[in-house]
């Protein structure tokens, strides 16, 4: 049942997301934090409003799928799991230690409410063309969302699954893309410039739309284009910042993979209140 | 459809067990660009709403597929053993580790797919799929028994890969010995006391053949077809090499990390008696007819029945 909030809903949720995020990475010492923090708001946009799913049976076969392919933002994941009560403050603040159910990246098989084992960039749209395949051979009107990073845009398999998307008139296959410009070791633009995505991507066939990832009214306006849309695939580039909401974090790309330490922690903590 | 009367192609069995599967509506079939060649085209025309076209690009299809089983489909893939490999990591992360059902054929498997040459032997598939937990590996002798698996196969709680190969030879099994076959059991295909000659694929016809001309000699050599390489049916070799003292291999893959290694992993943790391995040696193939390469590179009939007298005088 999708959850129709409303903007400011949706905007308190993510602030909440913002604490947890960085609550989970500081007590594991470990984790993503800049592509956690540039992608929550379209997550928290997408689960709050259109995204047809039962957090009580988490296993509905005719859910929508959201399939996290860039999988080491998985605290972005389990910061909205928890909000929808599919896993708890404890789930959550276990993460990445033996035993948590909470995994250092997105694992179907261990957390529910997680539709994809990722960890391996660029896999994740080829798995969302499976799943589309499957609800069309079903006569289903879920739809299929897939989130990436730009960085993950390098990824050739990428490129095969666009390609094969268009082939297949997968109309129920939505793409958002995490444009936050920065990857592991730099910025994408030194790493290896991925370029006019839109234009690229409309080139395969698709339908493209170009947003503000953190303006919550244009990513609904997006979510709601591309849900309602039937005529092939859609994709919507969000462009973000990395680090989003915390000062220091912000388009640091030292930030990608690295806890804050406690005095960090104390000063994300009260620019996030 | 059946094979010709000459010997069968396990390739072909994989292709008739799909129509055979098809009455199931979640079995759906995927392709890159191979179908007439792995067989799949024949579910194609039959059924082309359930068969999916992922072009020349192995990596998408491997988790096209696993998208696919994930939502309760029970995806057929297909293509070349040697193009699977392109897909490993995506197979190992995206359909092993999640133990999505997932089967994955790949056809004109080893040095006997000849004249193409090496770069379409693959003398490699089934040591790393082998390396992945959750996979069953699965390797058939003619095309009776690959049609009698891979129809066994959708039932595995788990992902496989099936390695069939690209042409006929000699049949070891019929309509009615093919009830013997259970994947994870190894069947014992010939008794005998003096040495075990435990093989996959086209290597189980030659072992056959092998042990008839040891017989002439005073040996007699038991065959054991191990058309599954794992899980291994270690109980069936723990009988079999008590009773002979003694191994050899055989099988159209290199000996390092195929059915030899296998076999010989197991025999040394347990009972150790000598291990003879007949496969390709650390070497990659080259054009060629199947059976003059075969015996280019040491791996024909009377090369296993070297390494069975071998195996004999080691005890």
């Amino acid at each position: 049942m999708p959850f129709n909030m409303d903007i400011t809903e949706l905007e308190e949720m993510a602030l909440r997301c913002r604490i947890n995020i960085i609550r989970m990475i500081h007590e594991a010492q470990s984790g993503h934090p800049g592509g956690s923090l540039s992608a929550i708001d379209m997550i928290v946009g997408l689960y709050g409003t259109v995204l047809n799913i039962n957090p009580s049976d988490t296993n509905w076969e005719d859910r929508d799928r959201f399939i996290m392919s860039k999988g080491h933002a998985s605290p972005a994941v389990y910061s909205i799991l928890y909000e929808f009560d599919i896993i708890n403050e404890q789930d959550f603040m276990s993460f990445r230690k033996l035993g948590s159910v909470c995994q250092g990246h997105v694992d179907m098989k261990w957390t529910d409410g997680v539709d994809f084992s990722a960890g391996s960039l660029g896999m994740g749209l080829s798995f969302g063309l499976g799943c589309s395949l499957a609800a069309k051979l079903d006569n289903s009107n879920r739809r299929i969302w897939v989130m990436i990073g730009d960085g993950e845009t390098q990824e050739g398999q990428l490129w095969e699954a666009i390609m094969a998307a268009n082939f297949h008139s997968s109309n129920n296959l939505k793409l958002i893309i995490d444009r936050n410009q920065i990857q592991n070791d730099d910025f994408v633009s030194k790493q290896m410039e991925v370029g006019n995505l839109s234009s690229k991507i409309e080139s395969f066939g698709w339908d493209v739309r170009e947003i503000d990832g953190h303006n919550m009214n244009e990513i609904c306006d997006a979510i709601n284009w591309a849900n309602n849309g039937s005529e092939g695939p859609m994709a919507i580039i969000a462009n973000t910042i990395k680090g989003k909401g915390v000062s220091y974090m912000e388009n640091n790309p030292s930030f990608h993979g690295k806890a804050p330490n406690d005095e960090e922690f104390q000063i994300a903590m009260e620019e996030l209140s | 459809m059946s094979a010709p009367s000459g010997g069968g192609a396990s390739r072909d069995g994989y292709g008739s067990a799909l129509l055979k599967l098809a009455s199931n509506p979640n079995i759906v079939v995927l392709e890159a660009d191979l179908g007439k060649s792995t067989k799949s085209c024949h579910f194609r025309s039959e059924y082309p709403d359930r068969t999916f076209s992922l072009g020349i690009a192995e990596q998408n299809m491997m988790l096209v597929a696993a998208g696919l089983a994930s939502s309760g489909k029970i995806p057929m893939a297909s293509t070349f053993a040697i193009f699977t490999e392109r897909g490993f990591e995506q197979v190992r992360n995206g359909i092993a580790r999640p133990c999505l059902k997932v089967h994955i054929c790949g056809s004109h498997g080893g040095i006997h797919t000849g004249s193409d040459g090496s770069s379409a032997q693959s003398i490699e598939d089934l040591a790393i799929y082998r390396t992945l937990p959750n996979m069953t590996i699965i390797h058939p002798a003619d095309d009776i028994s690959a049609e009698e698996l891979t129809m066994q196969v959708v039932q595995l709680e788990g992902p496989s890969y099936m390695r069939t190969i690209r042409n006929k030879v000699s049949r070891s099994y019929t309509n009615e010995t093919k009830n013997n076959l259970k994947i994870g059991k190894g069947n014992l295909l010939k008794e005998g006391d003096d040495v075990v000659i435990i093989s996959c694929g086209v290597m189980v016809s030659k072992s056959i053949e092998a042990s008839n001309i040891l017989k002439k000699e005073g040996i007699n050599a038991a065959v054991i077809d191990m058309h599954t390489i794992k899980p291994l049916d270690e109980v069936l070799i723990d009988v079999w090499s008590k009773r002979c003292g003694c191994i050899v291999t055989a099988e159209d893959h290199s000996i390092i990390g195929g059915l030899g290694s296998a076999v010989a992993e197991h025999n040394s943790r347990n009972n150790l008696v000598p291990v003879e391995m007949v496969g390709v040696k650390d070497i990659f193939g080259e054009s060629g007819d199947s059976e003059e390469l075969l015996e280019k590179m040491s791996m024909s009939t009377l090369d296993i029945v070297k390494a069975a007298k071998k195996s004999v005088s080691r005890k």
